[in-house]
């Protein structure tokens, strides 16, 4: 086993070690990237009944104040004031050129917002954060947070807190689980039903063992992680969105609010706003190779004469698709489902169409 | 009959001057689940240490290097849709290619099990 010293550990990193993963650097923590499940199998597992994720890289804060969710919106196009009490919804940062500095969860918790962030984004995010709203932001680096995913998720969670069943997608309860306290989502990124549970961190691998004795619970690495998101068409920062692309480009327009859209108030709104209007130079689309072979981040996509018109930002090969998905950025006039185009991989123009995302049907539960 | 390794993880079975080539096990449990193999044309002629192939897995793809040099005789049509043989039986059904040596030498500078398995820290 590789430690660099330098790397941070999670409440879970010993389990995932005497689980037999494979440990990788990631976003400066060391993490699984597979079990001896393998990434095929994890995939297939999630999707097939319900895998346990190790999330606790990822930046947990809470956001407290009476007008918390009208100062957090002057930071992002999503309708953060027309949030629902135990209601959560998909935003993005922006920068003052309508670029992507992260994306995130915002949830009403009720007497505060609950926000989870990217791993390698969250300490510019907390500085981000604090610069609008100072004190009112905490940290909670004490919590770790765990992501239960698949169609038997529900009766996985439901022998440790009954009360979650009861939840749909996109809301959030704090419960107690195993008798812990914890704030429960019933939300994911994998494209189906599930719940990520923040939990303190000393009850953290207890809880993670609790799951993972049922037979229905697998412990899934990063590496599935990646193809089921994917395959489910959802953005990863730093590859599908960055500070070089809109969230209109992104397609991510559904998560901007009618009244945000009007009123506009966050940064880089101008730019979002005549996007929405007149159109955006290219969007991110999904693409289906035609043959079996991957193509991957960073594949140029050209037309069927050659002309480049975009690049891969994600590409692999999806084990529910059984063949290679991706997805990528091209110019306006070819993000029509099944517009053709080639994509250069190892120097070869392969066929490809433009395919409606997501890839696989999403199984939330509404 | 010879099974010689090369630093990248290739293993070559010499049976009458003609070389069997695959992945040694080491090489498909740090690539992860195969999922596609590009294998070269049959009648191709490649040069030692050209990229002769490629194998993707999960996480990556990589170049499969041609162990010596000589004409491509036969290519394992069956990885097309089984790729995953080349996990379930590396130094078996998972082969790649056969190759004819035009220069069976070429063998005397790759490494011998013993010398592999020491490479590849077993």
């Amino acid at each position: 086993m590789t430690e660099s010293p330098e790397l941070k550990t999670t409440p879970l990193t010993e389990l995932h070690e005497q689980l037999g993963a494979r440990m990788v650097p990631f976003a400066g923590y060391l993490m699984p990237v597979q079990f001896p499940l393998g990434v095929l199998g994890e995939h297939r597992h999630t999707r097939a009944k319900a895998g346990l994720f190790d999330v606790s890289h990822m930046g947990q804060l809470r956001i407290d104040g009476a007008d918390a969710a009208a100062r957090l919106e002057t930071l992002v196009p999503g309708d953060i004031l027309g949030l629902a009490e135990g209601r959560m919804r998909y935003t993005q940062f922006t920068d003052e050129t309508g670029g992507i500095l992260d994306d995130l969860m915002v949830t009403n918790a009720g007497d505060h917002l609950f926000v989870v962030v990217n791993a390698a984004c969250k300490e510019a995010d907390t500085a981000h954060l604090r610069g609008t709203l100072g004190d009112a932001v905490t940290e909670l680096p004490d919590r770790a947070l765990l992501a239960l995913q698949g169609p038997s998720a529900e009766a996985a969670l439901a022998t440790l807190a009954p009360e979650a069943a009861a939840m749909t997608f996109m809301t959030f309860r704090a419960m107690d689980v195993a008798g812990v306290p914890c704030l429960v989502t019933r939300s994911g990124y994998t494209g189906e039903d599930g719940y990520e549970i923040s939990v303190p961190a000393a009850d953290a691998r207890r809880i993670a063992e609790r799951l993972l004795a049922l037979p229905e619970v697998e412990a899934i690495g990063l590496g599935a992680r990646d193809s089921l998101r994917l395959e489910a068409g959802l953005c990863l920062y730093g590859h599908d969105i960055d500070t070089t692309t809109s969230p209109v480009e992104a397609a991510l327009t559904w998560s901007i609010g009618k009244r945000r859209r009007e009123q506009g108030g966050f940064p880089g709104a101008a730019r979002v706003q005549a996007e929405i209007a007149g159109g955006a130079a290219r969007r991110r689309v999904g693409l289906r190779p035609e043959g079996r072979a991957p193509a991957r981040e960073g594949a140029e996509i050209t037309d069927p004469d050659g002309r480049t018109i975009g690049r891969i930002t994600s590409g692999g090969f999806g084990p529910t698709v059984d063949g290679p998905v991706a997805m990528g950025y091209v110019e306006s006039g070819f993000t029509g489902d099944g517009s053709e185009v080639r994509l250069v991989v190892r120097g070869k123009p392969m066929p490809a169409r433009v395919a409606r995302l997501p890839f696989v049907t999403p199984g939330y539960k509404r | 009959m010879t099974v010689k390794y090369t630093e990248d993880h290739e293993w070559i079975r010499v049976e009458d001057g003609v070389g069997t080539v695959g992945i040694t096990n080491h090489a498909q449990e740090q690539l992860g689940d195969v999922v596609f193999v590009e294998l070269p044309e049959v009648g191709a002629t490649v040069a030692k240490g050209d990229a002769s192939g490629v194998v993707e897995s999960v996480k990556a793809a990589s170049e499969i290097y041609a162990p010596v040099s000589g004409e491509i005789v036969a290519v394992n049509d069956a990885l097309a849709d089984a790729p995953q043989t080349v996990n379930a039986d590396p130094a078996g059904a998972g082969w790649f290619y056969r190759i004819r040596l035009s220069d069976p030498s070429q063998l005397d500078g790759l490494m011998d099990e013993d010398a592999y398995k020491s490479h590849a820290g077993a």
